[in-house]
């Protein structure tokens, strides 16, 4: 699904230059569930960045699903994320005066769904979150476990290859963290490949194998044994 | 981008957009209403001044002056300086004659008006002293007088026959006659003789007599007050595309030429250029409209470019917005023209409110306003090509100035603007 070869990439900053990346190989196939896992500054956010097309990179490849991801312009970049990724934010970034079930149909509506399959699609993902008697909510009558929960059905709104969640529990308490957690494993569970960028060694333990980024390479990269949460939403 | 404008879903989406953002959005349309209003009622009003003088002067000869004979100021061909001297029937024919810019000339001539006492009136018992003006029917022109009660106005016949008939002024009526009497027909005596009433007059708001004086053949009066051919002085109309000012030169120097007086005079013909004056208050109501149109223009811009003040804060607000959408798929072309489109949204939607509330004003002030009040105001109108003008000049400014904010929408990259707290 993923394919990285010798991925370089470093940031000017004034004269001299910071190299953040320095030759990541790394792959990952349909279904897996990865934590990317490093200190701060050790470049995992570039990567993830990198991955989401949000940002470019120096030189190497990045091949996602088959298409090299390079040089894009801002509108072809826009049309792959839409079409392939799928976003999971750390303070979840849902539109403030949009309702739950608008936020969830945003990526449709740049896929040019009409509006009333935008509301069937996204009430539907809402359900499989289970929060589709919020639909009508607003982002600030909700508490922060089902706005991540909100997040990620707007994440798999557009059923994406790949969903991309950057800390996803970095804002959220324990109980509500592993509340999420069962969440991204039960997505994982139905085929969908999920990467996940953390600091916390628990969290890292709820996937299935774990890449250590240190100083812009990988130190380690093994498969773990998952440790699964109860299901209970 | 032609499909985009016209989806519905693109207008749900900055319906959704503004709708919510409800503080910023009435701040925004408050900024264009408020130019477009004061456009829509200065200019409105402006009109309705100009609409108001217009009918004032409507039944006026108003590009027109007097001419009257005063006494020399310089020797001239033998003839002493202070010389005075008369104008003379024979002017007349002569001056039309000489400047076919001339509409026509009423020579006219009055008793009681300067210097000299005016004639005492009698009727039965009721008895009155007003001015008496010998006048020829083209007088009705230079300031038209409603004639009522079933009466007539001077007419040719009347200077032909030397007829001893009178048009009299309400007010002369009201005094002489008794309110149940009928004026027309009755007989009134100046001095020692009877002449018959043919009409009454009322005066508009413009009125040289006023309503307290007695109109009678130019003929009759010449033959009553023994005037022979002299002339108190006269009215020149010239045709509306004349101008009076460089008119009045020359029919005063055609004055001086036939009565002997030094072209240099500048004492001895006297007149009074109402042409001129009147094109100072018309040359006003003009000045207030294009005061308007400036002003108008310049508070539409100012809102136009406080739009762009408020759309590119309310874009920096957002940018964590914009970056989410461009996360989940938004081109910069989708972001730009939202941006856009919400700039000219709420411009032409201010401006529509705006045009409304600017009409609904000036038709207040309209209704307020009497009748026929003293006041010239009537009809306050902008013409439909200037609200349609306005609207243009608004969603091109609303466009250009939402280019600003757009622009800046889709410089920050989709990363910079998540991070962004």
């Amino acid at each position: 699904m993923i394919e990285i070869k010798d991925l370089h990439k470093s940031y000017k900053m004034g004269s001299n230059s910071l190299h953040v990346l320095k030759g990541i190989n790394f792959s990952v196939k349909e279904g897996e569930l990865v934590a990317i896992m490093g200190s701060s500054g050790s470049g995992k956010s570039t990567l993830l960045n990198i991955l989401g097309m949000l940002d470019g990179y120096d030189s190497g490849t990045y091949h996602l699903d088959g298409v090299l991801i390079k040089d894009l312009n801002e509108t072809k970049a826009a049309n792959y994320r839409n079409k392939f990724l799928g976003f999971i934010f750390q303070s979840f970034n849902l539109i403030n005066y949009k309702s739950a079930w608008e936020n969830v149909a945003l990526p449709l509506y740049y896929q040019r769904v009409g509006r009333k399959e935008r509301k069937e699609r996204a009430i539907h993902h809402l359900k499989t979150v289970g929060l589709e008697p919020w639909a009508e909510h607003l982002p600030s009558e909700l508490s922060g476990g089902q706005k991540q929960r909100v997040a990620i059905a707007r994440a798999m709104a557009a059923e994406p290859k790949v969903l991309l969640a950057d800390e996803p529990t970095g804002a959220l308490d324990s109980v509500t963290s592993h509340e999420v957690m069962a969440l991204i494993q039960r997505i994982n569970d139905e085929g969908r490949t999920i990467l996940v960028v953390t600091h916390e060694e628990d969290i890292a333990h709820m996937c299935k194998r774990i890449v250590h980024l240190k100083d812009g390479v990988i130190v380690s990269d093994s498969v773990v044994e998952q440790h699964r949460l109860e299901a209970n939403v | 981008m032609f499909r985009f404008i016209f989806d519905k879903d693109t207008w749900q989406e900055i319906w959704g957009s503004i709708s919510k953002n409800k503080v910023r959005t009435v701040i925004t349309v408050i900024g264009v209403l408020w130019g477009i209003f004061v456009y829509i009622a200065l200019s409105g009003a402006a009109k309705g001044l100009d609409n108001g003088f217009e009918k004032e002067f409507q039944d006026i000869a108003s590009n027109s002056m007097f001419i009257w004979a005063q006494s020399t100021s310089m020797p001239y061909k033998g003839f002493k300086i202070g010389r005075s001297y008369n104008l003379r029937t024979g002017d007349v024919e002569a001056l039309k004659n000489k400047h076919p810019e001339i509409q026509f000339i009423a020579p006219r001539n009055v008793q009681g008006v300067f210097g000299g006492e005016p004639p005492q009136v009698v009727r039965g018992f009721r008895t009155g002293t007003y001015r008496v003006f010998g006048d020829y029917p083209v007088v009705d022109r230079v300031a038209k007088k409603k004639i009522y009660e079933g009466g007539r106005f001077l007419n040719d016949d009347d200077i032909k026959y030397d007829r001893k008939v009178v048009v009299i002024g309400e007010k002369v009526r009201d005094e002489l006659f008794y309110k149940d009497e009928e004026a027309v027909g009755g007989f009134i005596k100046i001095g020692s003789i009877y002449f018959q009433v043919i009409g009454v007059y009322k005066i508009n708001n413009f009125g040289f007599e006023g309503d307290d004086s007695i109109l009678m053949p130019f003929t009759t009066y010449k033959r009553v007050y023994n005037m022979g051919d002299l002339v108190g002085w006269m009215v020149v109309a010239a045709y509306d595309d004349v101008d009076i000012v460089a008119l009045e030169e020359k029919v005063k120097g055609t004055i001086k030429k036939m009565h002997d007086i030094h072209p240099d005079d500048e004492r001895a013909v006297g007149g009074f250029n109402l042409g001129e004056e009147f094109g100072k208050i018309k040359g006003f109501a003009k000045g207030m409209n294009l005061l308007s149109l400036v002003v108008g223009l310049a508070t539409i811009i100012a809102g136009v470019i406080a739009i762009g003040n408020i759309l590119l804060i309310s874009v920096k607000e957002r940018t964590r917005e914009l970056g989410v959408r461009r996360a989940l798929g938004a081109t910069p072309r989708e972001v730009k023209a939202q941006i856009l489109l919400e700039s000219v949204f709420l411009t032409v939607v201010a401006g529509i409110i705006g045009i409304i509330l600017g009409a609904g004003v000036l038709a207040l002030i309209q209704a307020l306003l009497p009748e026929d009040g003293d006041f010239p105001y009537t009809n306050p109108t902008v013409p439909i090509p200037f609200v349609l003008g306005a609207l243009v000049i608004m969603v091109v400014l609303g466009t250009l100035i939402g280019l600003i904010p757009a622009q800046r929408a889709v410089s920050i990259k989709p990363i910079d603007a998540l991070r962004e707290e």
